[in-house]
C-alpha cells in the first residue's frame, strides 16, 4: 500500500515538474526561432522571468523524494546514467546562468550569445528529458546487484545492451521536444500581446500535427519494444481511459487553439502532458526500472522500497509541505495573472 | 588516481564552489530583512534603494546558488550510489523536505520581492523579505541536518537488506550535533554578509562616492558583523568543538594534531603536523590551553591520536590541521577587526578612518575562506568514515562509475565553474559600480521633462 501511494505521490511531482518548467523550457526553444526583436525576447523572458527557478523546485523536491522513498532506485538509475545527467546538470546550469545574464546585459551580441544559449539548453534539455523516459520504459541491462552502466549509444537498437540513445529513444526525446514547445508557444498566447502572440498562436498549429504523429509514433514503439507495457490496461480495462485522454486532449489542444481560446487550449495541454507521463507510469507499475537482462533483475516497488517507519512520517510532513507549497504558487500565479507589462514589473 | 579519490573530490569541489554562494544569500537575507524593516518604520527611500540594491545582489547570488546546488542533489546518487541507497531512507528525508518547505517558500516569495515590488503593497513587500529569509536558512537547517547525521548517526536502525530506516522523526531533526552546527553555521553566513556589505560601504567611501549609502552598509554591516563574529567563537563555535571533542575524538585529535595523549594538553597556535615522526614541527604552542578549552580545566587529559587506531585516523591530517587552524585563526582576525569597528563606528571616527575602511575592504574575502575551510574541518575530520563508525568512505562511492568518467565530469565541472566564476565577478563588479540610485533609461528621462 504504502509502495502504490509513494509511486503515485513521486508520478504526481512529475507530472507536476513536466507540465510548470515543461512550458518555461518551450519558451526557451522558441526564443530561437519565433522571437524577433528585443522587445519579444523581454516579453518571452518577462513571462516567465518570476516562475522558471520555482517551476524547477519541482525537479529537486521530485528527485530528494524519490531518493529517500525508494533509495535503491534513485542509486541505480542516477549512477547507471551518470554521463546523461552530467549533460543535464551543465544544461541546466547553463541555461539558469543565461536567463540571468540576460537581464543585466544591453549589447547586441552579447544578448545574441545569451539568447542562443539559452535556447539551445531549453531544447536540449527537453530531448534529453524525453529520452530519459524513454530510457525507463525501455529498460536497462541491470546487473545482479541492482546496478548498470549506460554509454551514450551502441548500435542504436533497443536490444540487451543499449545505449542512452538509440531509435526509441530518440522518438522519446523528439515527442518531448515537440509537446513542450508547443506548450510554451500556448504560454506565449496566454502571457503575451500584439504580434508574438499571434505568431505563437500560428505555429501551434504545424507543431499540432508533428505531435499527432510523434504521439503514435510513441505509443507503437512502446508497445513494441517493451510489450508487457499494456499488462495493467489489459487487467483493468477502465484504465483505458488514459490513452482516451491523451487523444482527447490532444484533440482539444487543436480546436481550442483554432477558436482562439488561449488559456483552454495551454489547459489541453497540460491535461497532455498529465496523461501521457500517467499512461507511462500506469505501463510500468509496479516494476520501477524494467531490466533487459531478464525480469528477475527488474527493480520493482517492493525491492527499492525505503522501511516503513520512514515512509509513514514521510506521508505527514510531505502533505503539509504539499499544500504549503501549493498555496505559494497559487500566491505567486495570482499575483502575476495577465498578460507580461513590460513598464510596471523587473527588477 | 583510485575512483574513491576522484569521487570525493567532485563532491568537494562542486560543493565548496556551491557553497560560495549560499553563504552569503542567509546571510545578506538576515540584513535585507533589517534594511527592509528599517525602511518600513521610517518610510526612508533611501533604506528602501539600499534593500532593493542588496535585493539584486541576493538575486545573482540566489541564480548561482540554485544552478550550482542542483549538481549536489543528483550527486548523491550520481557518485555516491552505494551510499545513498543504503542510507536513503534516514537522510533522503531531509533533503526532500529541503526541497518541499524551502526551495518553493524561497523562490516564490523571491519572485515577489524582486519582480513584485509594484504589484503588491509596502507591507507584503517586507513579508516578502522576510519569507525569503526563513526559506533561505530553512534550507540551511534541512542540509545541517543531513551532514549531522553522517557526522553523528542517531534514531536509525538497520533494515535486514542493510538499508538504515529511520526510527524517530524528531531525533533525526533535533540531532543535538546538528543543531550545534547549524547555529554555528548560520552565524558563519551572518559573518559573510555582514563583511561584504561592511566592505561594499568602504569601497564607496574610500571612492568618495555615494556616501549616504556607504554609511547605511557601514553602519548594518559592522553591527551585524560585530555579534556574528564574536557569537562564532561564543558560544557556537565553543560548543560546537567540545561536542566534536566529545564524540570524534579522532577528528579533535588531528584538528588539534595532538598525536600523544597528555593532561594539560597544549594548544598550537601554528606548526606542521609531521605523521612520520608523530609530531608537530616548528610549534608554537599555549601550555595547557587545549585541556582547558575542551573540558574547562588545565589538568584534564585529552586524548591523542595515539589512543586511536591507526587505520581510524583522519586521513588527511596536515589537511584538517591546516583548515581548522585557518578557520580559527581568521575567527579571531574577524572579532577583533568588528571591535575596533564598531567602537569607531560609535565614537563617529569610522567614516573618516581611511586606514579601517581600507581594513574592512580588503577583508570581505576572508570569511569565505573561513567558512570553507570550516566545512573541510567538519568533512575531513569525520573520514575515514561516511557515516561516522557505521559506513567508510570506501564503501560508499559508486563502483559503477569509473575513476576516469569520473575525472572526465569533475573536469567538466572545473571548466564550467570557471567561467561561472568569471561570470559572476563581471555581474556583482556591475551591481557594485552601478549603485543603489535607480538608473534613469533616456525614454525615462525624457518622461521626466
Amino acid at each position: 500500500m504504502m509502495g502504490f501511494i509513494w509511486f503515485w505521490l513521486v508520478a504526481v511531482m512529475i507530472v507536476a515538474y513536466v507540465v510548470l518548467d515543461g512550458f518555461d523550457l518551450g519558451v526557451g526553444v522558441l526564443h530561437l526561432f519565433l522571437v524577433r526583436n528585443e522587445a519579444e525576447r523581454r516579453a518571452a523572458l518577462g513571462s516567465i522571468g518570476p516562475v522558471w527557478d520555482g517551476n524547477e523546485v519541482w525537479l529537486l523536491a521530485g528527485g530528494g523524494t524519490l531518493y529517500f522513498a525508494f533509495p535503491l532506485l534513485y542509486a541505480s538509475a542516477f549512477s547507471g546514467f551518470y554521463l546523461p545527467l552530467m549533460i543535464v546538470l551543465w544544461l541546466l546550469i547553463l541555461r539558469g546562468i543565461s536567463i540571468e545574464l540576460r537581464n543585466h546585459v544591453e549589447v547586441g551580441v552579447w544578448c545574441a550569445l545569451l539568447d542562443g544559449v539559452f535556447g539551445l539548453s531549453s531544447a536540449l534539455l527537453t530531448i534529453f528529458f524525453g529520452a530519459a523516459l524513454a530510457n525507463v520504459l525501455r529498460g536497462v541491462p541491470l546487473n545482479a546487484d541492482g546496478y548498470f552502466f549506460l554509454p551514450l549509444w551502441t548500435n542504436w537498437q533497443p536490444g540487451l545492451h543499449p545505449g542512452i540513445l538509440d531509435w526509441y529513444t530518440v522518438i522519446g526525446g523528439l515527442v518531448a521536444l515537440v509537446a513542450l514547445t508547443l506548450h510554451g508557444a500556448l504560454w506565449l498566447t496566454v502571457k503575451t500581446s500584439g504580434e508574438l502572440a499571434q505568431r505563437a498562436r500560428r505555429i501551434v498549429t504545424p507543431l499540432w500535427f508533428v505531435l499527432v504523429a510523434l504521439t503514435l509514433a510513441s505509443l507503437v514503439a512502446t508497445i513494441s519494444v517493451r510489450p508487457a507495457s499494456l499488462n495493467n490496461y489489459f487487467n483493468y480495462p477502465f484504465t483505458f481511459v488514459v490513452p482516451v485522454g491523451v487523444i482527447a486532449s490532444m484533440a482539444g489542444i487543436g480546436l481550442l487553439n483554432r477558436n482562439a481560446q488561449p488559456v483552454k487550449a495551454f489547459l489541453s495541454s497540460c491535461l497532455y502532458l498529465f496523461f501521457m507521463l500517467a499512461g507511462a507510469c500506469w505501463g510500468l507499475y509496479p516494476t520501477l526500472l524494467p531490466a533487459t537482462t531478464g525480469a528477475d533483475r527488474d527493480i520493482t516497488l517492493s525491492r527499492a522500497i525505503s522501511g516503513p517507519h520512514t515512509l509513514a512520517v514521510g506521508l505527514v510532513w510531505w502533505g503539509f509541505g504539499m499544500v504549503l507549497a501549493i498555496g505559494y504558487i497559487v500566491f505567486v500565479y495570482a499575483k502575476f495573472r495577465g498578460k507580461v507589462d513590460l513598464h510596471s514589473d523587473g527588477h | 588516481m583510485t575512483a574513491e579519490l576522484i569521487h570525493r573530490l567532485h563532491f568537494a569541489f562542486t560543493i565548496t564552489f556551491h557553497y560560495l554562494f549560499p553563504q552569503l544569500t542567509m546571510g545578506l537575507a538576515l540584513l535585507i530583512v533589517v534594511l527592509k524593516s528599517v525602511a518600513l518604520k521610517t518610510g526612508s527611500e533611501q533604506w528602501d534603494r539600499a534593500a532593493r540594491f542588496w535585493g539584486r545582489i541576493f538575486a545573482i547570488n540566489f541564480v548561482f546558488g540554485v544552478v550550482t546546488g542542483i549538481p549536489m542533489e543528483f550527486e548523491f546518487g550520481t557518485n555516491w550510489a552505494r551510499f545513498s541507497r543504503l542510507s536513503g531512507g534516514v537522510i533522503g528525508q531531509p533533503l526532500a523536505m529541503e526541497g518541499v518547505f524551502s526551495f518553493f517558500l524561497e523562490s516564490a516569495f523571491l519572485g515577489l520581492f524582486l519582480y513584485g515590488e509594484k504589484r503588491i503593497s509596502k507591507w507584503m513587500h517586507w513579508f516578502s523579505a522576510v519569507m525569503v529569509f526563513v526559506g533561505s536558512w530553512i534550507s540551511g537547517f534541512f542540509i545541517i541536518v543531513t551532514d549531522a547525521w553522517m557526522q553523528h548517526p542517531v534514531a536509525y536502525d538497520r533494515l535486514p537488506n542493510g538499508q538504515f530506516e529511520m526510527l524517530s522523526f524528531w531525533q533525526l531533526l533535533l540531532n543535538p550535533w546538528g543543531l550545534l552546527q547549524y547555529a554555528h553555521n548560520m552565524t558563519g553566513a551572518v559573518v559573510t554578509g555582514s563583511f561584504v556589505m561592511a566592505a561594499t560601504g568602504a569601497f564607496y567611501l574610500l571612492e568618495r562616492q555615494r556616501e549616504q549609502y556607504a554609511r547605511i552598509f557601514l553602519k548594518v554591516g559592522v553591527i551585524a558583523g560585530l555579534i556574528a563574529s564574536i557569537l562564532i567563537i561564543f558560544p557556537t563555535g565553543d560548543l560546537h568543538g567540545k561536542f566534536v571533542a566529545h564524540n570524534q575524538p579522532a577528528a579533535i585529535a588531528g584538528m588539534e594534531g595532538l598525536f600523544h595523549s597528555e593532561a594539560g594538553a597544549g594548544l598550537v597556535l601554528m606548526g606542521q603536523p609531521n605523521e612520520e615522526t608523530g609530531q608537530i614541527d616548528n610549534p608554537i604552542v599555549v601550555n595547557d590551553a587545549l585541556s582547558f578549552l575542551i573540558y574547562g580545566t588545565t589538568k584534564a587529559e585529552v586524548k591523542g591520536l595515539d589512543q586511536i587506531p591507526h587505520d581510524q585516523w583522519p586521513t588527511a591530517l596536515p589537511l584538517l590541521f591546516y583548515a581548522y587552524h585557518i578557520m580559527a585563526g581568521l575567527g579571531t582576525w574577524f572579532a577583533l577587526l568588528m571591535i575596533v569597528s564598531a567602537f569607531l563606528l560609535w565614537r563617529k571616527r569610522l567614516y573618516t578612518s581611511r586606514w579601517a575602511l581600507w581594513a574592512l575592504l580588503l577583508s570581505f574575502p576572508l570569511p569565505y575562506i573561513a567558512n570553507t575551510a570550516g566545512w573541510m574541518t567538519a568533512e575531513l575530520g569525520r573520514q575515514p568514515w561516511l557515516i561516522y563508525g557505521l559506513m567508510r568512505t570506501s564503501e560508499g562511492y559508486s563502483n559503477t562509475v569509473s575513476a576516469s568518467n569520473g575525472l572526465f565530469t569533475l573536469l567538466g565541472f572545473m571548466g564550467l565553474y570557471a567561467l561561472l566564476a568569471l561570470l559572476f565577478t563581471v555581474l556583482i563588479y556591475r551591481e557594485i559600480s552601478n549603485g543603489p540610485e535607480p538608473k534613469t533609461t533616456p525614454t525615462e528621462a525624457a518622461h521626466a521633462e
